[in-house]
């Protein structure tokens, strides 16, 4: 149950949460820099730790509901205290994480410790005063958005007019108003209308980064489809259709799952946006809707494993993308701890290992190499050697900084670049 | 290389093989691999039904990877040779799922983990070329369960086997979509009639269709007991009784 399922830093990247498969959400936030302790400036402790989700029971379905995060967003600060939202299958929660360090003293009715005044010792009024405490976080759900998907959700995106957002699951996509619970307005609606049809699902979803009527979602056959929401109330007809043409050389009867698209980001600056299925990572323009303009090879080794992959389920595994602060390099998981950066300008790419072995605080992170066939050169580490069963799914870069989370299983890897 | 479950079956590509005759013989064939793929998937898809909740993302795609091999298996000509075949083993299913059935209720529940969202008809997979000598004699030991359920729940007359197969993949998406425990009732909704010995069975089972499909598969095997026992009891009762009435008199 302490198996982290999603990782996400707010807008300022000062917090850090991470949600994990017991319906818990801890929250770390970031050291302030102090002159007594120069190098506690990058830490991260946790500032609070609640219980999101709890298991539920559908009487209708017979079937238990699992409490495990999806998806948490952030909502961009606009007071003292912090949104974000989190999701399980079913439900999704807005919930307030506010600090409290006062607290009021001297009333009138009840003693400091609590107990009621005798009102005949009354003598006088006095008005009460806020004195300091120690610091307190406190998180409340303070909106419960439920009951509108039939189907798992898979992804939530808060929309850039910070009064929306949407959330998908494997058929349907609604919108929802922050402050309004009891409804939602279905936006997107693949359901075939006989079920026997169905092949393809929806596996992501996200709004523009600065548009507020453009989102896009992402299928199961390897498609990405940009909708517009001025066009029509129902966006079933997208308004661009993203597909790289399959590659007749390459294919087998795998091909289908591994173009499945696990996850879609866009970019920063809102020009481009990333698509991870199974062995790639690709850049796509928003203009250029034929074919990507970047592709990465994740693990291409694994290409030759794919029906080992499949007895095993692994090649179901939904790894997730994502963008620096620049947009300049990109990082996702693989196998094995590993994990794996791009970098778009240079072209160059790391291999690196998220494990206690490896991570001494301080150390500088070896870059590793997977080697492919033929002799294992001292430090490779061979194809049949990597553990399949840890996975890095779930990873976070900070918006500004070059700091990154890295959640392998029930771990949280915090890193920073060297250059400091 | 971690690998649960299966026992692997296929090959993946470059495997390390010299060149040498025992080299190229363990080298399948690509309608080997094709087969052990299909098979594979099959249970995958049978095993969803098993879970709490099936992902529908990986249903999907496994239905849909079936569906690829059996178009490429109609063009190949092989689907229709395997369908031949099956008309010929059609009693022979029958006798089997009689002997099954007739067995002691305890013989049965040993029978290991017998997936019960049974609305998935799995004839067309014993019927299969290559191995269907190998699947038939399996199914009357009983060891293997995949057989078990295809021939306890195989009431109908074998059809046409993409009809089935195809049907088959419609009623795994309509069970994924309408999950209740009135499948149990769907499941007999299908029971040819000439099994007329199943009916002490089938009203044990049809008291208990509110139950889910574990419970209903558990009471599977108590029904044929204690519907024994009681009539074993009522008939010496009876016995008795009539003794008594002529004693008295």
């Amino acid at each position: 149950a302490d198996i982290i399922s999603t990782v996400e830093f707010n807008y300022s990247g000062d917090l850090l949460a991470t949600g994990d498969k017991g319906g818990r959400v801890v929250i770390f936030q970031r050291e302030q820099e102090s002159k007594s302790r120069p190098l506690s400036r990058g830490e991260y402790n946790v500032y609070s730790t609640f219980q999101s989700h709890e298991p539920e029971f559908d009487y209708l379905k017979s079937l238990e509901i699992e409490e495990k995060i999806n998806k948490i967003r952030w909502l961009p600060q606009q007071n003292a205290a912090h949104f974000l939202l989190s999701t399980n299958d079913k439900t999704i929660k807005l919930w307030k994480i506010s600090e409290r360090d006062k607290r009021a003293e001297g009333y009138n009715l009840k003693d400091e410790d609590g107990r009621l005044r005798d009102p005949v010792r009354i003598k006088e009024l006095r008005v009460p005063t806020l004195k300091p405490m120690d610091l307190m976080v406190e998180a409340s759900p303070r909106r419960i958005f439920a009951n509108a998907h039939t189907y798992h959700i898979n992804s939530i995106s808060v929309n850039s007019d910070c009064a929306t957002y949407l959330s998908a699951d494997d058929l349907r996509i609604n919108l929802w108003h922050l402050e309004i619970t009891n409804r939602s307005f279905n936006i997107v609606d693949i359901k075939p209308a006989n079920m026997e049809e169905l092949t393809e699902v929806i596996t992501a979803a996200e709004f523009h980064p600065q548009q507020c009527n453009v989102f896009v979602y992402s299928s199961s056959k390897g498609t990405i489809r940009l909708c517009d929401m001025r066009s029509s109330a129902l966006c079933d007809r997208h308004s661009k259709f993203f597909e790289e043409p399959e590659d007749p050389s390459s294919r087998s009867f795998f091909s289908e799952i591994i173009s499945s698209i696990s996850d879609v980001k866009f970019s920063h600056n809102g020009r481009y946006m990333m698509t991870r299925d199974y062995l790639s990572v690709k850049v796509w323009d928003l203009n250029m809707e034929n074919r990507p303009v970047e592709t990465y090879q994740v693990h291409e080794y694994l290409r030759s494993k794919l029906c080992s992959l499949y007895e095993n389920d692994c090649i179901f595994d939904k790894f997730e993308c994502c963008w620096n602060g620049l947009d300049s390099t990109i990082m996702t998981g693989s196998y094995n701890n590993f994990f794996r950066m791009f970098d778009r300008n240079t072209r160059r790419d790391t291999t690196l290992e998220a494990s206690r072995e490896s991570s001494k605080s301080r150390a500088i992170l070896k870059p590793r190499k997977v080697c492919t066939g033929g002799k294992r050169k001292k430090d490779e580490i061979s194809v049949d050697s990597l553990d399949f069963n840890k996975k890095i799914l779930h990873t976070a870069w900070h918006p500004t900084e070059n700091f990154i989370a890295v959640a392998a299983t029930n771990n949280l890897y915090l890193f920073q670049d060297k250059v400091n | 290389m971690f690998v649960r479950g299966l026992k692997r079956k296929c090959f993946d590509g470059e495997e390390d093989i010299e060149g040498t005759l025992a080299g190229i013989k363990a080298i399948p064939s690509y309608n080997l691999q094709r087969q052990s793929l299909l098979d594979m998937s099959l249970v995958k898809l049978q095993l969803c039904h098993m879970l709490v909740e099936p992902n529908l993302c990986r249903s999907v795609l496994i239905a849909n990877t079936v569906r690829q091999i059996q178009e490429e298996m109609t063009q190949d000509g092989t689907w229709q040779m395997i369908n031949t075949q099956s008309t010929g083993q059609a009693s022979l299913d029958r006798l089997v799922s009689t002997d099954i059935l007739c067995r002691s209720s305890r013989e049965q529940a040993e029978g290991k983990h017998v997936p019960g969202y049974g609305t998935f008809n799995k004839d067309f997979e014993g019927d299969q070329g290559q191995d269907s000598s190998e699947t038939m004699s399996t199914a009357s030991s009983v060891q293997a369960p995949r057989n078990l359920p295809s021939n306890v729940w195989e009431m109908e007359n074998p059809q046409e086997n993409k009809g089935n197969f195809q049907k088959s993949l419609d009623q795994i998406f309509e069970t994924l979509e309408n999950k209740s425990p009135n499948s149990v009732e769907d499941l007999f909704s299908e029971v040819d009639n000439s099994y007329y010995d199943l009916d002490t069975m089938l009203t044990g089972m049809m008291s208990n269709t509110k139950m889910g499909h574990c419970d209903g598969l558990e009471t599977f095997s108590s029904p044929t007991n204690t519907a024994s026992n009681s009539n074993c009891k009522s008939d010496l009762n009876e016995l008795d009784h009539i003794v008594e009435i002529l004693v008295e008199s």
